[in-house]
């Protein structure tokens, strides 16, 4: 048994809780993460690497400005990020395009982009391309795309490559990371928060901050929160590397830095369960060929299964606990485009100082209004 | 069967990767950072002994029984999208 105390504690080791130990760190706090047990669901281990803003808050104008606003702030945190760790992220931000197989769907989703547009004014730029305007300036696109969209201000950066950094700069900037400390319990009074660990220690804090994806399903209750969040699985293939680049970044088909692509997008509901199913694979690999008739004979060389954090609406959570002052909740689907912000302002709003961010718009209290209204 | 357009034998039964081994021990392949590689764990797990076979690039030269008439070329760095390896 170890008790021990720190400023505040962050629950949650992945790029979340990592960018959100930066800020506070960034902000003169003391900071200790506990990451999970490796055989906890990790979101930041299994995902696309995308920074992207094409359609996120197309129904939520306070989503698209946060966005908007992270995806703007990324050249400037991967420098710092970099900078603290020495890797590199490989961010490129040249981007992005969705491809549509079908009329609708492309439909849909360009009249999502114009919503979003109108929140953001001069702050997002799109182009909606028709099937054979595309394949005029990229003869390789298959006949069965019908449409794409495009926005210039989407990138990605290599997903394994900013865990790691974000490991490196937290203790670069004098953070603690407690490994294989998978939070059981916790409980909270008016001499801080104590924590049971699976392993039989406990830890201290003064303050707490559950940034622990799908862990927070069971801790958000036990620290007075009331959103629940599940788990949605996406697969993914991972192809051999090629030695040219594509000449484009999508949603759904991106090369990494090293050659390989990374082909997914793919949403299920199956609960805790991350297994790859062979249905899911082909039509992924279907899309992708679809998309590119020329990686027809590209071999997949690894596929997985992911669960992403999603909450009831899908849109990030910052609440600030009603029973329990000191615990807070960071919740939220896109961890990677969001870092800057998890790294930088949100940092103010625990703090609560006089600059801290007005999230309002993102409390847990929509969730108890919506359903009534 | 030809290595990189020159001839070489092997004994029935042989996998494509004993037969180059045996011809000359030297690199199969170079990997996006040119560094050599060359057939190591001989039983299909460690992706190093990847070869050009007829054409199809990135093939387990351990796992490919040797035929008459192969045509093997070694990997100078990665394949190309039409499936040939930069030359």
């Amino acid at each position: 048994m170890s008790t021990k105390t720190s400023d505040i504690t962050v629950i949650g080791g992945g790029v979340v809780g990592l960018s959100v130990a930066i800020g506070l760190l960034r902000a003169g706090n003391r900071v200790t993460v506990l990451d999970g047990a490796d055989g906890d669901p990790r979101a930041s281990q299994g995902n696309f690497g995308l920074v992207w803003l094409q359609g996120k808050g197309a129904s939520y104008a306070p989503y698209a400005h946060l966005t908007s606003e992270a995806v703007s702030g990324w050249p400037e945190f991967a420098s710092l990020i970099e900078d603290l760790s020495g890797v590199n992220l490989s961010l490129d931000q040249s981007g992005g395009y969705e491809f549509f197989t079908e009329e609708a769907e492309f439909r849909d989703f360009a009249a999502d982009l114009k919503q979003q547009q109108q929140f953001l004014g001069n702050h997002f730029s799109f182009e909606t391309i028709q099937g054979d305007d595309l394949r005029r300036s990229h003869p390789q696109i298959g006949a069965g795309v019908v449409g794409a969209t495009f926005s210039a201000l989407d990138g990605h950066v290599n997903p394994l490559r900013l865990l790691k950094a974000l490991k490196q700069a937290v203790a670069a900037l004098g953070g603690e990371i407690v490994n294989d400390a998978h939070v059981t319990d916790v409980s909270g009074g008016s001499s801080g928060f104590d924590f049971s660990l699976r392993s039989g220690a406990h830890h201290g804090a003064d303050r707490v901050v559950l940034a622990a994806g799908l862990g927070a399903a069971t801790l958000a209750e036990r620290l007075g929160f009331q959103t629940r969040v599940r788990p949605q699985r996406g697969e993914l293939l991972i192809t051999e590397k090629l030695s040219e680049r594509l000449p484009f970044l999508s949603s759904t088909i991106r090369q990494t830095d090293e050659g390989g692509l990374q082909i997914g997008g793919t949403k299920a509901d199956a609960g805790y369960d991350d297994s790859e199913t062979l249905d899911v694979m082909a039509g992924l690999a279907q899309h992708a060929v679809t998309v590119l008739p020329t990686l027809h004979d590209l071999r997949v060389v690894r596929a997985w299964g992911a669960l992403r954090v999603m909450s009831p609406d899908g849109h990030p959570v910052y609440a600030r606990s009603s029973t329990l002052p000191g615990a807070y909740l960071v919740t939220c689907h896109s961890g990677v485009t969001l870092a800057p912000f998890h790294g930088g302002a949100l940092a103010q709003w625990i703090d609560d100082t006089t600059d801290a961010p007005n999230l309002g718009a993102f409390d847990e209290d929509r969730f108890t209004l919506s359903p009534a209204a | 069967m030809t290595l990189d357009g020159a001839p070489i034998e092997a004994l029935p039964g042989d996998t494509v990767a004993a037969a180059v081994l045996a011809h000359s021990g030297k690199a199969f392949r170079t990997t996006a950072h040119e560094t050599p590689r060359a057939a190591y764990c001989m039983m299909g797990v460690c992706f190093e002994c990847l070869l050009e076979i007829d054409g199809k690039a990135n093939v387990q030269g351990c796992m490919t029984v040797a035929e008459d008439g192969m045509v093997v070329r070694r990997q100078n760095g990665l394949r190309r999208l039409n499936g040939d390896t930069d030359e």
